[in-house]
C-alpha cells in the first residue's frame, strides 16, 4: 500500500463554549490513500465539519497527529498552514465561496495571487481560462458570481481549487445548494478530476446517495469513526452514465 | 502579492465605493489642502521679509536713544532721552575700525506746504551718507552735500509719496517747500521702496541735513539714533558689541538695566519678524493638522466597516491561501491608497487656495516643492498609521469565522 496522502491519529478537538466543553472530537484516526475517491458522512454535529475544518488546515487539532504526504502538520503555524492550503489543498464549499463582484476569471485566479510565484497577469489568465474551459464554462469567464447560476457557480469554485494543481480536493457539501441533475453533473467533475487526473478527493456529506459517488465511505458520530467501508462495486454510481440517461435540457440560462 | 497587485486591487476597492471614498477622503482633501496653504503664506511672508531686509541694508546697526530692555523700571522709550549725542557717534566711528558708513539721525513730524498742497510727513536728518548707509537711491536730482551738511543749508530730498502729493504735476527738483514755515529747497527725489516691513509706507519722509533740522527745525543738541553699516555681513555682530560695550563706558552704564540707549541689527529685528510669523504659521498648522488627523480617523472609520463587510471575502482569500501578512498589506494598501489619492487632491485644492489667496487678499504665498512632497509623505503616514488597525484586525481573523460569517 502506498504512503497515505493523509493519516491522522487519536484527533481530539474541543472548544470551549462558554462554561461548556464541546468535545468534536474524541480520538479519531483515519488513512486516506492518494488517488482515492473518499466521503464523509455524518450527521450535523458528528463532528465532520471540524473534521473537515482540521484536514483542510483551516484549524489545529487539541491534540492528536495529522500527517498530510507524510509531514506531521498538527503544529503548523497560521502561515505556514495557509502556504500548505493554497499549494496542496483545493476547497470547494457548499456555498460556493466566490468573491463577489469578481469576475469568473478572476474568482479563479486568486489562488495563484497567493502562491508567491509571481505569475505575469497574462499567465494567470490563460491558466485559470484553461481551468473554466475544463469544468465548461469557459464563456462565462467574464460573469460575476451574481450572474452564474449555482451549478456555474460551483464549477468556478471547482476551477478555482485546482489552479494550483493540488493533491487534494476538500469538498464540503458540494452540492448542498443544487438541484439533483446539477448535483450530478458537479460530481462528474469530481470524478473525472479523481479518476482521469488522480486527484485525491474527499467529500463531505450528511446525504448518503450522494457519498455513494466515493469508493470508501466513513461514517462520523459524536466525533468518532462508526464505520469505515468501501463502497461496494454494485452501489457505487457513476455520475456520468447517470448523466448520459438523463432526458437532455435546454441549456442553462 | 507583490506590491502593484496590491495597490492595484486597492484602487480597484475604491472605485467600487466612489461615493464613500470620496466621502472618507474628503477629510484628508481639506487637512492636506490646508496644510499646503499654511506653509505656501507662511514662505511667502518670510520672502517678503528677505526681500526687506535686503531693500533696508543687511549690514545695518541702530544705536537709539532710550532703551526697550529692562524690565521693573520706568523708561521713556526711544526719543524722549537727550543724551545720545553727536560725540557718541563719532567717538564709535572712529574707535571702532569695523564701523563702515554711518549717519547720525534726527527726526520730527512736521506739515509741509507747496503751493497749494499741504502733506504731514516724517522729517528725517542725516548726513550725505544718510543714503547709502540706509539703502535709499535717488530718482531725481542730487543728494544734499557735505557742506550742506556742515553750514546746516535748508535743502531736502523727498520721499516717492510726499514728491507726488505736494508736487502731482510738477517736477518737485528745484522748487521750495515750506517746513514750519521755513523755505527748504528741494534738490531731489528718492525711488520708491514701497511697504515696510510692518505695512508702512517707507517712502512718506522727507530728508534733510541733520544740522538743518536739530538745530533750525527741533532746536536740541542731541541726535535720536546712529545708523551704523559694518563693513562685512559677517561682521554685524561683533560691531554691535563693540559699539554696546563703547557706548557703556561713555555713558557710564553697568549692564543693560541701565543703558540709555540700545542697539539693534536689522537682522535682530527681522528675526524677531520671522519668529512672529512662523508663531503665527504654527498655529495655523496645528489646525491644519486637526483635520487631518479627523480625516485619518475617518479613513479608520471607514476600514473597520469595510473589513466588518468583507469578512467574507477575508475568508475565502484565507482558505485559498492568503497568509496574515497578505490579508494585512491589503487592507493597508486600501488605507494608504484612499490617504494618498485625497492627500493629492488636497495638494492640487491648496495650490488652487494659495493662489486664490494671492488674487482676491493679495498675500503673497509661495509654494514650494518640499511642502508637497511633506504634505504627500504625511497623507501617506496618516493612511498607515490609522489603517494599521482595521488592516491588523482583518489579518488576525479566524478562517473558519471568517467563511462562516453571515
Amino acid at each position: 500500500m502506498p504512503e497515505p496522502l493523509i493519516r491522522v491519529v487519536d484527533l481530539k478537538r474541543s472548544y470551549a463554549l462558554g462554561d461548556v466543553v464541546v468535545h468534536a472530537l474524541r480520538g479519531l484516526s483515519l488513512e486516506i490513500a492518494p488517488g482515492s475517491f473518499f466521503a464523509v458522512v455524518g450527521a450535523s454535529g458528528s463532528g465532520k465539519s471540524t473534521l473537515m475544518n482540521i484536514l483542510g488546515l483551516l484549524d489545529r487539532p487539541t491534540s492528536g497527529h495529522y500527517f498530510l504526504a507524510g509531514e506531521d502538520v498538527s503544529g503548523f503555524d497560521r502561515d505556514r498552514r495557509a502556504e500548505l492550503r493554497n499549494k496542496k489543498i483545493g476547497f470547494v464549499f457548499q456555498n460556493f465561496s466566490l468573491l463577489p463582484r469578481t469576475t469568473a476569471l478572476e474568482n479563479v485566479e486568486l489562488p495563484l495571487l497567493y502562491n508567491g510565484r509571481g505569475h505575469r497577469p497574462a499567465e494567470r489568465h490563460a491558466k485559470a481560462l484553461s481551468l473554466l474551459r475544463a469544468v465548461g464554462i469557459a464563456e462565462r469567464a467574464h460573469h460575476t458570481p451574481n450572474q452564474l447560476s449555482g451549478g456555474q457557480q460551483q464549477r468556478v469554485a471547482i476551477a478555482r481549487s485546482l489552479v494550483n494543481d493540488p493533491e487534494l480536493i476538500l469538498a464540503d457539501e458540494p452540492t448542498g445548494n443544487l438541484d439533483s441533475r446539477t448535483s450530478v453533473e458537479i460530481m462528474e467533475i469530481l470524478q473525472r478530476l479523481n479518476r482521469e487526473h488522480g486527484i485525491t478527493v474527499l467529500l463531505i456529506t450528511h446525504e448518503h446517495d450522494i457519498a455513494e459517488y466515493a469508493t470508501r465511505v466513513v461514517t462520523v458520530r459524536d466525533g468518532r469513526i462508526l464505520t469505515d467501508e468501501p463502497v461496494p462495486v454494485t452501489r457505487r454510481r457513476d455520475a456520468a452514465a447517470e448523466l448520459a440517461a438523463l432526458p437532455p435540457v435546454e441549456a442553462e440560462a | 502579492m507583490g506590491i502593484r497587485e496590491t495597490f492595484r486591487l486597492a484602487l480597484r476597492a475604491i472605485r467600487r465605493n466612489k461615493v464613500r471614498s470620496a466621502l472618507t477622503m474628503l477629510g484628508v482633501i481639506i487637512g492636506v489642502a490646508s496644510v499646503i496653504a499654511m506653509i505656501a503664506l507662511g514662505s511667502g511672508a518670510r520672502a517678503v521679509i528677505d526681500e526687506q531686509i535686503q531693500s533696508q541694508g543687511t549690514t545695518l546697526i541702530y544705536l537709539s536713544a532710550g532703551s526697550f530692555g529692562g524690565p521693573g523700571r520706568a523708561h521713556g522709550g526711544s526719543g524722549s532721552i537727550t543724551t545720545l549725542t553727536m560725540e557718541d557717534a563719532e567717538a564709535i566711528a572712529r574707535e571702532i575700525p569695523t564701523v563702515g558708513l554711518w549717519t547720525p539721525g534726527v527726526r520730527g513730524r512736521a506739515q509741509l506746504i507747496a503751493g497749494n498742497n499741504n502733506w504731514n510727513s516724517q522729517i528725517e536728518g542725516g548726513n550725505e551718507d544718510f543714503l547709502a548707509v540706509r539703502n535709499w537711491t535717488i530718482a531725481e536730482g542730487a543728494n544734499f552735500t557735505a557742506r550742506d551738511v556742515l553750514v546746516a543749508e535748508k535743502v531736502c530730498l523727498l520721499g516717492a509719496t510726499v514728491a507726488t502729493t505736494l508736487f502731482p504735476d510738477q517736477d518737485p527738483v528745484g522748487q521750495v517747500i515750506r517746513v514750519r514755515n521755513m523755505p527748504f529747497r528741494v534738490v531731489g527725489v528718492l525711488a520708491a521702496k514701497g511697504q515696510g516691513q510692518w505695512g508702512q509706507d517707507q517712502d512718506d519722509f522727507v530728508a534733510a541735513p541733520w544740522t538743518t533740522v536739530q538745530k533750525k527745525l527741533l532746536g536740541i543738541n542731541y541726535i535720536h539714533q546712529v545708523s551704523f553699516t559694518a563693513k562685512t555681513s559677517e561682521l554685524v555682530e561683533p560691531t554691535a558689541v563693540a559699539i554696546t560695550r563703547l557706548m557703556r563706558s561713555r555713558h557710564r552704564s553697568p549692564g543693560p538695566e541701565q543703558d540709555d540707549f540700545s542697539v539693534r541689527t536689522v537682522e535682530e529685528m527681522a528675526a524677531t519678524r520671522v519668529q512672529m510669523a512662523s508663531t503665527m504659521n504654527g498655529l495655523l498648522m496645528s489646525v491644519a493638522s486637526v483635520s487631518l488627523l479627523v480625516g485619518g480617523i475617518g479613513i479608520m472609520n471607514i476600514m473597520l466597516v469595510s473589513v466588518t463587510e468583507r469578512t467574507r471575502e477575508i475568508g475565502v482569500r484565507m482558505a485559498v491561501g492568503a497568509k496574515t501578512g497578505d490579508v494585512l498589506k491589503q487592507f493597508l494598501a486600501e488605507a494608504v491608497a484612499l490617504s494618498l489619492v485625497g492627500g493629492l487632491a488636497g495638494i492640487f485644492l491648496g495650490i488652487g487656495v494659495s493662489e486664490a489667496i494671492t488674487k482676491s487678499l493679495g498675500w503673497p504665498v509661495l509654494i514650494t516643492t518640499s511642502s508637497i512632497v511633506i504634505a504627500f509623505a504625511f497623507s501617506a503616514a496618516v493612511g498607515i498609521f490609522f489603517g494599521w488597525y482595521p488592516a491588523r484586525k482583518a489579518a488576525n481573523l479566524d478562517p473558519i469565522e471568517a467563511l462562516r460569517y453571515e
